[in-house]
C-alpha cells in the first residue's frame, strides 16, 4: 500500500515539474476583516479579488488574512506567509502602524511588498527599500492638498487627528502647505468614538475652519457629534473622513464638504468607468477610495506578471517600477523612491438623484504631485 | 469664554460618566448578585444599539427602536443566562472569563454576518437635534444634556427599585447570602435571569443612546466595556452607588484631561510636542487615578460588604 502511494505522489511530482512554467504565483493579502476598521479591508479585499477574477488569470493564488487592526496580528501573519506560505508578493495592510509593524521586515527578506494604502512617512524617506511599492500615496499627500486649498478661503485652521504615524503625517502634510495660523491643534486616541470634548474646544477657539483627518467610524463619530454641536464652523478633510464607506453612516450633515483625494467615482477615464461598473455590478455598493486603489495594486501586479517572472526578482522589480497599467486615477508613475507621482483632486459631498451620498470632483489641487521624502531617498 | 468651556467640558465629562454608570450598574449588579464576571456585557451594549438602528432605519421612529434596543437586549441577556451562564455559577472566574469571551466572538461575528461589516446609520430624534444655549454664553448638544437626565432617572430608578421593592430585597439578599434565600423559597433561578436581563436591558439602552451619537459598528462595545470594569474597580465591585461615584469620576477625569493637560503642558515645551505627550498622558490618566484609589482603597471606594 506504502509503495504504491509513494510510487503515485512521485508520479504526481513529476507531472506538476513536467508544468513548472506555470507554477502559481501566491500573494499573501494582509488586511483588515474584523472589529472598527473591518469597512475599509474589506473594500480592499473585495476590489483586489475582483480585479484578480476578472482578469482570468488562473496562475494568482491569493492567501488572505484578517489582521484585526492589531500590529502584532500582522507581525505574526507576515511570518507565517513568509515562511509557511511561500509567498512571492505581499499587500492589503491599510493601517500605517500595522505597516511599519509589518513591512521593514518583510522587503529586509527580500518579499515584494505592494502598499495599497498605508504610507508613513518613514518608509518613503532615507528608509525608502526597492522592494516595497507604493501604489496608494504617501500619508501627507490628501492632507498637503487640503492645506494648499485652504489657503484661499481660510486663516485661522483648527486641526486634528489621531495619535498614530499617519495622524501625525496628515497634520505635518497639512502644514506644509497652509500658511495660515493655527487656532489649535489636537491629537486624539486611535479609536475615540466620542468627540465632545474636542468639539468643545473648537467652539472655545476663532477657528474659521476645522481640517480633521479621522478615518473609519472615527470620522462619522465625529461628523454627526459635529452637525449636532451646534459649531457652525466649516469643516474640511482628507478623502478618508468623507469616503463612501463612512458616507452612508455621517448622512447629510457630509452634505458640501470639501475633501481632497487622488480618486473619484466620477473620474473620467475609461479604466473607472470599467472599476466602477465592475464593482457596482459584482457587490451593489459604490466602492470607496480603498477598493479603487487596491483595483490599482491587482492590475500593477497583473501587468508586471505579463512582463517578467516573478521568481526574477530584479527583472520583476523593473516590471512593477515602469507601472505600465491602466489607473483608474488616470496618470500614475513611480516616483525614485517608488511611491506615486499623481494628481489629487478637490471633491465636494453630494447627494445624487437617488438619494445616495457620493463625491463629486470640483478642483484639482497639484498636478503630477510628488511627496517630499523622495529626495532624501537614495535609490 | 473660558468659563462656558469649562462648563460644558464638564457637562461633557458628566455625560460620558452617566453613559458608563448605565454600563457599569448591570455589570456591578451581575458580579454582585452572581458573583460572575461578564465579557459579554459589551455585547449586549452592541445588540441594543444596532436593534435601535435597524427598527428605527424599518419604522422611521427613534422611538420604537430604544424600546426594541431594551427588549432585543433583554432578551437576548435572559437567552444567554439561561443556555450558558447558568453552567458557569460554580465555576471559578477564569471559566466565566473564558465563556463569555467565547461569547463577545459569536455575537460579534454574529452581528457581522447578519448587518454586515459597514457601519450602520442611526440618527438624533427631531425632537432632541441642535443645540441650547448654557449660562455663560456657550451652547450645549441637546441630546447629551438628554442622555445625562435618562442616566439620572436610571439610577433614581435602580435605587427605589433595590431598596423599596420586593424584587430589590431578594437582590440584596441574593447578594449576601445565596443559599439562605433558596432555603427560604425564593427561586433562584428566576432572580438570576431577571437580575441578568435586567443588566442586559441597561447596557442595550447605553448602546442605543450612543449609537445615534456615534456609529453603530460591530465591536464598539469592547472599548466601553474595558472603562466599564474600570469604573466598578473604583466604585467597589457589587455596589451600584459606587458605579455611579465611580463613572462620574472616570467620565470628568478622562474629558478634563484630554482638555486640561495638552494645554498645560503647552506651557512648559513646545506646542506641538505638547499636544503629543499631552494625549498620550491623557489616554492613561483614568488608569493613574484608579491604581491611586486602589492605592489607598483597595477594594473601591464603596465596597460591598463581603
Amino acid at each position: 500500500m506504502n509503495r504504491i502511494l509513494a510510487a503515485s505522489l512521485f508520479g504526481l511530482s513529476l507531472a506538476t515539474s513536467s508544468l513548472a512554467h506555470a507554477e502559481p504565483v501566491k500573494i499573501g493579502v494582509i488586511t483588515t476583516l474584523s472589529g472598527g476598521g473591518a469597512g475599509l479591508g474589506i473594500d480592499m479585499r473585495d476590489a483586489f479579488t475582483l480585479a484578480i477574477k476578472q482578469s482570468g488569470n488562473k496562475d494568482v493564488e491569493l492567501v488572505i488574512e484578517d489582521d484585526a487592526q492589531k500590529p502584532e496580528l500582522a507581525v505574526q501573519i507576515a511570518e507565517k506567509m513568509i515562511q509557511g506560505d511561500k509567498v512571492d508578493l505581499m499587500t492589503g495592510i491599510i493601517w500605517s502602524n500595522l505597516a511599519m509593524a509589518v513591512v521593514p521586515n518583510t522587503v529586509a527578506q527580500d518579499v515584494i511588498y505592494l502598499s495599497p494604502n498605508a504610507g508613513p512617512s518613514a518608509l518613503a524617506g532615507a528608509n525608502c527599500n526597492p522592494n516595497y511599492f507604493n501604489v496608494a500615496y504617501q500619508n501627507d499627500n490628501f492632507h498637503e492638498a487640503m492645506g494648499q486649498y485652504a489657503n484661499k478661503d481660510y486663516k485661522n485652521a483648527f486641526i486634528l487627528a489621531p495619535n498614530y504615524p499617519a495622524g501625525k503625517d496628515a497634520l505635518t502634510g497639512f502644514k506644509r502647505y497652509y500658511k495660515g495660523a493655527l487656532a489649535g491643534e489636537i491629537y486624539t486616541q486611535v479609536g475615540q468614538t466620542d468627540y465632545a470634548a474636542e468639539i468643545a474646544q473648537i467652539r472655545a477657539s476663532d477657528a474659521d475652519t476645522v481640517y480633521f483627518f479621522l478615518p473609519g467610524g472615527m470620522g462619522i463619530a465625529f461628523m454627526k457629534q459635529y452637525a449636532q454641536s451646534g459649531v457652525s464652523i466649516p469643516v474640511m478633510g482628507p478623502g478618508f473622513s468623507f469616503s463612501q464607506d463612512v458616507l452612508p453612516a455621517i448622512g447629510d450633515a457630509a452634505l458640501g464638504v470639501k475633501n481632497s483625494a487622488t480618486w473619484s467615482k466620477d473620474l473620467d477615464n475609461e479604466a473607472n468607468k470599467q472599476f466602477v461598473e465592475a464593482f457596482k455590478a459584482e457587490y451593489k455598493r459604490l466602492p470607496s477610495i480603498y477598493a479603487a486603489q487596491s483595483w490599482d495594486t491587482a492590475n500593477l501586479i497583473l501587468a508586471a506578471l505579463s512582463k517578467a517572472d516573478v521568481k526574477d526578482k530584479d527583472a520583476f522589480r523593473a516590471a512593477l517600477k515602469a507601472a505600465d497599467f491602466k489607473s483608474v486615477r488616470g496618470e500614475f508613475a513611480f516616483n525614485n523612491n517608488n511611491h506615486p507621482i499623481q494628481n489629487i483632486y478637490v471633491r465636494e459631498v453630494v447627494k445624487e438623484d437617488d438619494g445616495v451620498l457620493t463625491n463629486k470632483i470640483i478642483a484639482t489641487a497639484f498636478e503630477d504631485h510628488k511627496d517630499a521624502y523622495a529626495e532624501k531617498c537614495s535609490m | 469664554m473660558f468659563t462656558a468651556l469649562l462648563i460644558e467640558q464638564l457637562l461633557n465629562g458628566l455625560q460620558l460618566g452617566v453613559m458608563l454608570f448605565l454600563m457599569a450598574a448591570g455589570l456591578t449588579l451581575i458580579f454582585g448578585v452572581m458573583g460572575l464576571i461578564n465579557l459579554a456585557h459589551g455585547s449586549l451594549y452592541m445588540i441594543g444599539a444596532f436593534a435601535c438602528a435597524t427598527v428605527a432605519a424599518a419604522t422611521g421612529s427613534f422611538w420604537i427602536g430604544l424600546i426594541a434596543s431594551l427588549a432585543a437586549a433583554a432578551g437576548v441577556g435572559a437567552i444567554i443566562e439561561v443556555a450558558v451562564i447558568r453552567r458557569l455559577y460554580d465555576r471559578d472566574h477564569l471559566d466565566q472569563v473564558l465563556a463569555t469571551f467565547a461569547l463577545i466572538l459569536i455575537l460579534s461575528e454574529g452581528a457581522r454576518w447578519l448587518f454586515g461589516s459597514f457601519p450602520l446609520y442611526l440618527d438624533i430624534p427631531p425632537l432632541l437635534q441642535g443645540a441650547v444655549p448654557l449660562p455663560g454664553g456657550g451652547q450645549y448638544q441637546l441630546y447629551r444634556l438628554a442622555i445625562i437626565g435618562v442616566g439620572i432617572a436610571v439610577a433614581v430608578g435602580l435605587y427605589l427599585l433595590i431598596a423599596r421593592t420586593r424584587l430589590g430585597m431578594r437582590i440584596r439578599a441574593g447578594e449576601s447570602d445565596r443559599e439562605m434565600i433558596g432555603a427560604l423559597g425564593v427561586d433562584i433561578g428566576t432572580l438570576y435571569t431577571v437580575v441578568f436581563a435586567l443588566g442586559a436591558a441597561l447596557a442595550g439602552l447605553a448602546g442605543a443612546l450612543v449609537g445615534a451619537l456615534q456609529s453603530v459598528q460591530v465591536g464598539m462595545g469592547e472599548p466601553v466595556l474595558i472603562l466599564a470594569f474600570v469604573v466598578i474597580v473604583i466604585g467597589g465591585i457589587g455596589s451600584i452607588k459606587g458605579a455611579l461615584v465611580g463613572a462620574v469620576i472616570v467620565g470628568v477625569v478622562d474629558t478634563m484631561g484630554r482638555f486640561l493637560l495638552p494645554s498645560l503642558l503647552a506651557l512648559t515645551m513646545p506646542a506641538s510636542q505638547a499636544t503629543t505627550i499631552g494625549a498620550a498622558l491623557a489616554s492613561m490618566l483614568i488608569y493613574v487615578v484608579m491604581a491611586l484609589i486602589l492605592a489607598f482603597r483597595p477594594s473601591g471606594l464603596f465596597a460591598a460588604q463581603s
